[in-house]
C-alpha cells in the first residue's frame, strides 16, 4: 500500500513540479509585476524601498487614460473575428467535402490539410510576402485590373489586407480539423429525411448540417481566435507601420522601451480576454448541443 | 462545393510552391523566374551564422524533446492512472494560451528570479514546458485505449510496478512515447515566438535566424532553408504519425 503510494508520487511528481515552477510561478510573477514600477533603466524598480512596499495601480490607470490602448485591443478582436469568419467559409467546403468522400480517401485528404503545418510558421508568413510584394505576378495582375478600371494602383504588402491573409493562412487547419471531427458523427438519414420532407439543398444545409456542427464551429472558432488575438510575427512581418495588435505592444514592452509592468498588465489583459473567450465558445457549444 | 474545397487547397499548398520554386531562381529577387540555380543553397552552406543557428536549434530540439519526452509520459501515465485533476490542466494550458503569454512570462521569470543570462539553457526550458503537453496527450491517448486487465494480471502474478512499468507498460506505450519524442522535436525545432522572447541576443536558432533575414534583407537563401527545414519537419512528422496516428490529429 506504502509502495503504491511512494510510486505516485515517483510518477505524477516530476512532471507536477516542473509545469509549477516554470508554468504557474512565472504567471504569478508577471501578475506581482503589473503592480510595481518600471525601473529606471527598464525592467522593474525595487519592490522594497525606504521602508515600503512599493505597488502601485499605475500602469492599469495609464492603460485606460489613453483611448490608442483600447483602440489596439479593439482592433485585434476585430482582426482575430474577421480571420475567424473567414476561416469558417473556407474550411466548411473542405470539411463537408472529406465526410462525402469515400472512407479510404478521408485520410488523406486530412493529412493534405495538415501537411502545410509541417513547414515552419515563418515560411508560410514568408510565403506571403512574395506572393503580395510590388513585383509579383498576383500584384501585378491585380494591378492591371484594379488600374483597367480607373482606380490607383494598389499596395497589398504591408497592409491590414495582408495581415488577415497571412492569418488566415496560418490557422486554417485549425478550423477544418474539429469542423471534420464534428461533421463526420452526423447521421445521413437527417438529410434524407428533410429531402423527403421537401427541404431543398439550401434549407437543408441551414436546417439541419449548420445547427448540428456547431459545436465544431464554436471549437474551431477558440482554436483561431485566441492564437491570433496574441500573434505578433504576421502584422510584424505582412503588416504596415499602423498594423500594431495586442501581442506587438506586448512584445514592444518587454523588448524595445523594456517598460515589464506595462507589458505584463497587457499581457493579464490578454490572458483575460482569451480565458473570456475559451469559457464562452465551452458554454455556446455545451448549449448547442444540447439543442442538438 | 467540390470548386469551392478545391480552391481551398490549392490556397494551402500555392504559397508554398512558390517559396520551394524560388529557392532554385538565379535572382536575388522574389520576383521574376531567370534560370535554374543551386546557387542559394551554395551561399546557405557557407553562412557561418546560419550554421551556428542549425547546430544549436538541433541541440535544443534533442534536448527538449528527450526531457519533455521523459516528463510528458511520467505526465500521460499519471493522468490515467490516478485520474489527477490539475494535471491535465497544467500541462496543456501552456499550449492552449497564445504563445507570447508563455514566452513573456519566462522571460520575466529567467531575469527576476533566476537572474538567469539567458541562452541555450533558457530556450531549453522553456522548450520542455510547451512540448510536454504534446507528449501527455499521445500517451494518456494510447493508455485509454489499452485493456486494464493486463496490469492488473501483471500485478496478481507478483511483479513490482517497476517491472510492470518497464516489462508491461513500457512496450504497450512505446509506439506512442517515439511519436511524442518526434512531435516534441518538430515543435522544439520550429518553434519561433517563445524562442524569440527566451534565447536573448547571443543564441540564435534557425527560426529567429530566418526572421531575422526576413525582417532585415530577404533573399532566396530564406527560399532555400525554409525548402530544407520543410523537408525535415515533414520526414520528422510523416515519421511520428507512422508511430502513433493521434499524432496528425493531436494537433487539436
Amino acid at each position: 500500500m506504502n509502495r503504491e503510494r511512494i510510486t505516485r508520487w515517483l510518477v505524477s511528481g516530476p512532471p507536477f513540479v516542473f509545469m509549477v515552477v516554470f508554468f504557474v510561478l512565472p504567471a504569478l510573477i508577471m501578475v506581482v509585476a503589473s503592480f510595481r514600477f518600471p525601473g529606471e533603466h527598464g525592467g522593474l524598480a525595487p519592490m522594497f524601498e525606504n521602508g515600503t512596499w512599493q505597488f502601485t495601480l499605475e500602469t492599469y490607470q495609464f492603460f485606460f487614460s489613453d483611448f490608442i490602448y483600447t483602440e489596439i485591443f479593439l482592433k485585434s478582436f476585430l482582426i482575430a473575428g474577421l480571420t475567424t469568419v473567414i476561416c469558417i467559409a473556407m474550411a466548411y467546403p473542405v470539411a463537408l467535402l472529406i465526410t462525402r468522400v469515400p472512407k479510404r480517401f478521408r485520410d488523406v485528404m486530412i493529412l493534405l490539410v495538415v501537411l502545410p503545418f509541417a513547414s515552419n510558421f515563418l515560411i508560410r508568413v514568408y510565403a506571403w510576402m512574395i506572393i503580395l510584394g510590388p513585383q509579383s505576378a498576383f500584384s501585378i495582375a491585380i494591378n492591371s485590373v484594379v488600374t483597367a478600371f480607373g482606380f490607383e494602383p494598389v499596395t497589398l504588402l504591408f497592409s491590414p489586407f495582408a495581415v488577415i491573409v497571412g492569418m488566415v493562412y496560418v490557422h486554417l487547419p485549425f478550423m477544418v480539423l474539429p469542423l471534420y471531427t464534428n461533421l463526420e458523427k452526423h447521421d445521413p438519414i437527417l438529410l434524407d429525411a428533410a429531402q423527403d420532407l421537401g427541404a431543398n439543398a439550401w434549407k437543408r444545409f441551414w436546417k439541419v448540417t449548420w445547427p448540428l456542427s456547431l459545436p465544431g464551429v464554436y471549437a474551431g472558432s477558440a482554436l483561431v481566435f485566441i492564437p491570433v488575438l496574441g500573434m505578433f510575427a504576421v502584422p510584424d512581418i505582412l503588416g504596415g507601420t499602423g498594423d500594431i495588435l495586442i501581442g506587438n505592444l506586448i512584445k514592444e514592452q518587454f523588448l524595445g522601451t523594456r517598460d515589464w509592468p506595462f507589458g505584463s498588465m497587457l499581457s493579464i489583459m490578454l490572458t483575460l480576454a482569451v480565458l473570456a473567450i475559451a469559457a464562452l465558445a465551452m458554454r455556446f457549444s455545451r448549449k448547442s448541443l444540447s439543442y442538438a | 462545393m467540390w470548386f469551392a474545397a478545391l480552391l481551398v487547397y490549392l490556397f494551402l499548398y500555392l504559397p508554398l510552391t512558390v517559396v520551394v520554386i524560388y529557392s532554385f531562381n538565379d535572382s536575388r529577387l522574389n520576383a521574376e523566374w531567370v534560370g535554374f540555380t543551386w546557387r542559394w543553397y551554395e551561399v546557405l552552406f557557407q553562412d557561418e551564422e546560419m550554421i551556428q543557428a542549425a547546430v544549436n536549434s538541433i541541440l535544443i530540439a534533442v534536448g527538449a524533446s528527450f526531457i519533455a519526452t521523459l516528463l510528458g509520459t511520467m505526465a500521460g501515465i499519471a493522468i490515467h492512472r490516478y485520474k489527477l485533476k490539475a494535471l491535465p490542466f497544467l500541462v496543456i494550458t501552456p499550449v492552449a494560451m497564445p504563445e507570447i503569454l508563455l514566452g513573456v512570462s519566462l522571460l520575466l521569470f529567467f531575469i527576476q528570479v533566476l537572474h538567469l543570462t539567458l541562452g541555450l539553457l533558457s530556450v531549453l526550458v522553456a522548450h520542455i514546458t510547451f512540448c510536454v503537453g504534446f507528449v501527455a496527450i499521445v500517451v494518456r491517448a494510447r493508455l485509454a485505449g489499452m485493456d486494464e486487465s493486463i496490469f492488473e494480471a501483471a500485478r496478481d502474478l507478483g511483479a513490482t510496478p517497476w517491472q510492470t512499468f518497464r516489462l508491461v507498460t513500457l512496450p504497450l506505450i512505446l509506439p506512442a512515447v517515439i511519436a511524442g519524442a518526434l512531435m516534441s522535436f518538430t515543435l522544439s525545432i520550429d518553434d519561433f515566438v517563445i524562442t524569440f522572447f527566451t534565447a536573448g541576443v547571443g543564441v540564435s536558432t534557425l527560426p529567429l535566424q530566418i526572421y531575422s533575414m526576413i525582417k532585415i534583407a530577404v533573399t532566396p537563401e530564406v527560399n532555400a532553408v525554409s525548402t530544407l527545414l520543410m523537408l525535415v519537419t515533414l520526414g520528422m512528422i510523416l515519421l511520428a504519425a507512422r508511430f502513433d496516428k493521434t499524432v496528425l490529429r493531436g494537433q487539436e
